[in-house]
């Protein structure tokens, strides 16, 4: 099954973006949050070895698909993905959007890590009011 | 250039160097971060170079190029924000071109090397207001220096010094369009970056350690021996 990683300058934050779309996904879901900074990553920022870890925790040799917040999230992002050996791309997409719609689309027997981006990246399109 | 245990030397005392200065602009640089970004660029680089600091004893039988290699995965591991990959993971990728050692050409080499990959980690031409516009000219100088003017490595280094403080001082009245200063649009405008001014403090230490080293190594019979080695390889 494809891995998703959510990678955000909070903790908390991943955290918290992990466990709304782990509902979405049915509980069957492979997501690993990468959020803070610091040794207990209590710090706001991005860790480019904590993201390397959630990666290859994520990993069961399908691949992994990561969602990003903002700024040194991308860069620590590509950072981590050039250390590991695992399979592993970048959405470009809104973190908590994409990570719900990653995840119901990794729960698909049919899914590719392209299917997975894909799905992630059309949240790019949602809107939250009907102008 | 001089032998390797020498060169394994001059990197420690480097290391030390940039560690105490970045110790002593630490509150400099989180004031110029406080301005337009998020007020920890001073303690994030303080606590990146003393980590690296730190770990001088293991450079003991390594390679320089390991040895580069492994300041930057420290400065990974340690750095925050957006200067962990950039510092870090650009030296750490540009380490491979000081294979074999540290000479005239592959330290030229290196700077591109590295100011290639910063620019294309952080996406940022020059004129976004990133330590971009310190390091493009300190780069291009040092790589005309050595390369076309055939200066010697040292002042060659002294010329991308000079380079990168008007750089630095070049990003004051720019409005930045890349990082988090991004975020605050035209007031941005007359705050110095912070990338580039820490970028100008390691030159400008690895300038004053460059300096001891070759000063102290090199009488003049020993510049009359190393230099046509260096000079006719890159000529051909």
């Amino acid at each position: 099954m494809i891995g998703l990683v959510v990678v955000s300058h909070s903790a908390k934050a991943a955290e918290g973006i992990r466990d709304i779309a782990a509902q979405m996904g049915g509980g069957d879901a492979r997501i690993e949050p990468a959020g803070g900074d610091g040794d207990d990553g209590e710090g706001i920022g991005t860790d480019a070895n904590r993201i390397g870890e959630a990666v290859d925790a994520a990993d069961d040799g399908d691949g992994v698909v990561v969602l990003v917040d903002l700024g040194s999230a991308v860069m620590n992002t590509e950072l981590a993905l050039e250390m590991t050996d695992a399979e592993a791309v970048v959405a470009d997409a809104p973190v908590l959007e994409g990570a719900l719609n990653a995840a119901v689309e990794t729960t698909s027997s049919k899914a590719t890590l392209d299917s997975v981006v894909e799905s992630a990246e059309d949240a790019r399109e949602y809107r939250k009011l009907n102008d | 250039m001089a032998d390797e245990s020498v060169q394994r030397e001059a990197l420690v005392a480097a290391v030390e160097n940039v560690a105490a200065r970045i110790e002593s602009e630490k509150s400099h640089l989180t004031d110029l971060d406080s301005a337009i970004g998020d007020a920890d660029h001073g303690n994030n680089m303080h606590r990146g170079f003393q980590a690296v600091a730190e770990k001088t004893d293991e450079f003991e039988g390594m390679d320089v190029d390991e040895i580069v290699k492994t300041i930057g995965t420290t400065i990974i591991g340690n750095v925050g924000g957006a200067a962990g990959p950039l510092y870090g993971g650009s030296i750490m990728t540009a380490s491979q071109e000081l294979e074999g050692g540290i000479t005239a050409e592959t330290s030229v080499a290196f700077a591109e090397a590295y100011l290639e990959k910063v620019k294309d980690r952080g996406d940022a031409p020059v004129g976004a207001k990133t330590m971009v516009d310190a390091l493009t000219p300190a780069v291009h100088t040092y790589k005309k220096s050595v390369e076309h003017d055939d200066l010697p490595p040292l002042t060659a280094l002294a010329k991308a010094v000079d380079a990168a403080e008007r750089g630095v001082n070049f990003t004051v009245p720019l409005r930045a369009s890349k990082g988090r200063a991004s975020f605050l649009g035209w007031r941005s405008v007359g705050h110095q970056d912070p990338g580039a001014t820490s970028t100008l403090f390691i030159l400008e230490e690895i300038l004053d350690t460059a300096g001891e080293y070759l000063e102290g190594e090199t009488d003049v019979e020993a510049v009359a021996e190393s230099a046509p080695d260096e000079d006719p390889e890159e000529a051909q």
